[in-house]
């Protein structure tokens, strides 16, 4: 019954708010906001209709109400929204608003060579995830060792973590790494590297740009990799060395095959990050040189900010989605697969 | 006598010394490994904040260690408008400086507090009752939650810019909190359901015994038990958001840009000097470099509950 009373209430509210926009009314709000303002009393109402109506089941479905509400309105909405505006010829500079085009970003998408060479460049960084595995994995074996200072050396590790990607485009990309006195640069001259430009060439840039994210974020794959050992059961290491096994291969046979479904786990979400990787590129190379370096998300946040083109930056970015989900799934998949072969 | 006990045991004492001299290699291997890799996170933050003291000169020379190499002094914070001589004068940047520092402090916290809110009764619910919303169970859910975590950021940005516009949101904290919010609550959801479930459901079910409600459970005993986990969560979200760069650079302009975007506009712009950006990027990673030397616990066990499962 109340549901019914503030669903009419939100349709009313919003039918008034499209005729006054659209022209045909002449009552109505200066913007949308009270649209919001209706859909939190709609929410309200729904939440106290439940709790009079089904009693305790009620009370139990309030939990998870709001966070449902939450991302339906925040998530779900915007989403689909954006497959809409991604049909739209629509560019925010230009006097003439949205009009339907259909298909057509989704075709120019397709001859747009700097988005595809993004995508290529994606498939780089996210190659490199394994890099960053190998030597986060590394460093957990090192902090997982019988040393002092334990806790000191987990803190100094863990600290890159906590630095916002923008300040370490400055810190490490924009001064250590400067050509003319940054003290990267100084080394690599000391080294015997004559011309340090670390993003000049379009190899060495891209493998500059992931140095630095691979600086932010091996302390995450270190630290889960860490718990791992640790949740690791000590006598099958004490087996495998009175078995005669050596360092090496009791870590190849023993520890390495254990901490697999960790490994895996951490490897799915940092790549799922990796796919969102933007901030460093925007701020230390804006994609260059000659898009070497870009990220599908740097050259998507450029089509917005250069040529303010929302429909057509709204089209590449739902195409980027539907690949992620594809890759995504086959990626689980595999592991899953591959996890029940091992076992 | 003595010389057969010594022929004995020379090998043995060979074998013991290559044995000990083997071990004190390892040693050595792994804490220079240790060692090697400090630095390597240390030096940049080192830099930064040394090279917030240096003139042009020291930074072009390429001078490291203070009072040795070169004299400190206030520069760059003097640009900022924080050093001691600046600090009761008006300054400009200095207001321009506190006032992002606000939008981020308001803008993290908000949206740490409400992904927590939010996030710890969905996963209480998630991990004490069974719920069926048409076809999802518990599990469906679970999974509708999480997979909010793949979405990029690029997917939502040019949506909610158009959105924002009609909202009357643009450029305001609170439709940053929102944003921060729902890119924070996967995780909450995650690290809470987990903290959740460890607590045994008896405790729930003594609780209902003493009359207490669903609820009344909830809040009056299996929230303070769940107390640690929630700082994990609060605390991993803050650092999330508190970094965020993206979307509060497309949605924010003038009144609510946050640290970030401040760092970005003044990196490109051309004239700046090295001393007063060092001095910037220094005020804006400190609060995180102490959280992190403090809270260093909470983050980890934020971490591993959230992935080690």
């Amino acid at each position: 019954m109340l549901v019914a009373i503030a669903s009419i209430g939100l349709l009313l509210v919003l039918l008034i708010q499209i005729l006054h926009t659209t022209g045909k009314l002449a009552a109505g709000f200066s913007n949308w906001r009270p649209i919001l303002y209706a859909y939190l009393l709609w929410s309200v109402a729904l939440g106290i209709s439940q709790v009079m109506v089904r009693g305790e089941r009620g009370l139990r479905a309030l939990f998870l109400l709001p966070a449902i509400l939450f991302t339906v309105a925040v998530v779900i909405f915007p989403t689909l929204f954006g497959f809409y505006i991604a049909s739209l010829d629509w560019n925010l500079s230009s006097l003439e608003g949205p009009h339907f085009n259909g298909l057509n970003n989704l075709i120019a998408l397709f001859s747009d060579t700097y988005y595809w060479n993004a995508l290529g460049n994606m498939v780089f960084y996210t190659m490199a995830v394994l890099a960053e595995y190998a030597i986060a994995f590394g460093l957990a074996l090192l902090l997982n060792a019988d040393i002092r200072a334990r806790r000191f050396f987990r803190v100094v590790f863990l600290l890159p973590m906590m630095l916002s990607p923008v300040a370490v485009s400055w810190m490490i990309g924009k001064s250590l790494m400067e050509y003319r006195f940054g003290p990267a640069a100084t080394l690599a001259r000391a080294l015997g590297w004559d011309n340090p430009a670390f993003f000049a060439h379009p190899w060495i840039a891209r493998v500059s740009i992931d140095a630095m994210d691979a600086w932010v974020s091996i302390p995450f794959i270190m630290i889960i990799l860490l718990a791992g050992l640790q949740a690791m059961p000590k006598e099958v290491l004490e087996a495998a060395k009175v078995d005669g096994a050596n360092g090496w291969q009791s870590f190849w046979h023993v520890t390495f095959p254990i901490t697999l479904p960790v490994s895996i786990t951490v490897l799915i979400i940092r790549i799922i990050f990796k796919l969102k990787l933007a901030d460093i590129v925007i701020n230390v190379t804006a994609g260059g040189p000659g898009g070497a370096t870009d990220t599908v998300s740097s050259f998507i946040y450029r089509v917005y900010r250069d040529r303010s083109n929302v429909g057509y930056g709204t089209g590449l970015a739902i195409f980027y989605l539907l690949l992620i989900i594809v890759f995504l799934t086959v990626l689980l998949r595999i592991s899953s697969r591959w996890m029940q072969k091992a076992v | 006598m003595p010389i057969f006990t010594s022929a004995a045991s020379v090998p043995a004492r060979k074998r013991q010394a290559a044995r000990r001299a083997k071990r004190t290699a390892s040693r050595v291997l792994i804490y220079s490994a240790l060692v090697f890799w400090a630095f390597i996170c240390l030096f940049p933050i080192y830099w930064t904040v040394s090279t917030s003291f240096k003139s042009a000169v020291d930074v072009t020379q390429g001078h490291l260690i203070p009072w040795l190499d070169f004299r400190p002094d206030w520069k760059g914070w003097r640009s900022l408008g924080l050093s001691p001589d600046m600090l009761f004068q008006s300054s400009p940047s200095r207001d321009e400086f506190l006032s992002r520092f606000e939008n981020s402090v308001i803008t993290s916290v908000g949206a740490s507090f409400l992904a927590l809110v939010l996030g710890s009764l969905a996963a209480y619910g998630l991990s004490r009752f069974r719920y069926k919303f048409a076809w999802m169970r518990n599990d469906d859910i679970l999974f509708f939650f999480m997979s909010q975590l793949i979405l990029p950021p690029v997917v939502l940005a040019l949506p909610f810019l158009v959105l924002y516009k009609a909202l009357a949101l643009l450029d305001t904290r609170f439709g940053l909190i929102l944003l921060y919010t729902l890119t924070v609550l996967p995780i909450v959801i995650w690290i809470m359901r987990d903290q959740f479930n460890a607590i045994p459901v008896e405790l729930d079910e003594a609780a209902f015994v003493d009359g207490l409600s669903i609820w009344g459970a909830f809040l009056r005993i299996i929230m303070p038990l769940a107390l640690p986990g929630m700082a994990a969560a609060f605390i991993l979200s803050l650092v999330l958001c508190w970094n965020e760069y993206f979307f509060a650079a497309l949605l924010t302009s003038t009144d609510a840009t946050t640290l970030p975007v401040m760092v970005a506009s003044q990196t490109g712009s051309q004239g700046i000097n090295w001393w007063s950006m060092a001095a910037l990027s220094t005020a804006a990673i400190a609060p995180l470099v102490l959280v992190g030397i403090f809270l260093e616990r909470y983050i980890v066990s934020g971490l591993t509950t959230g992935a080690g499962k």
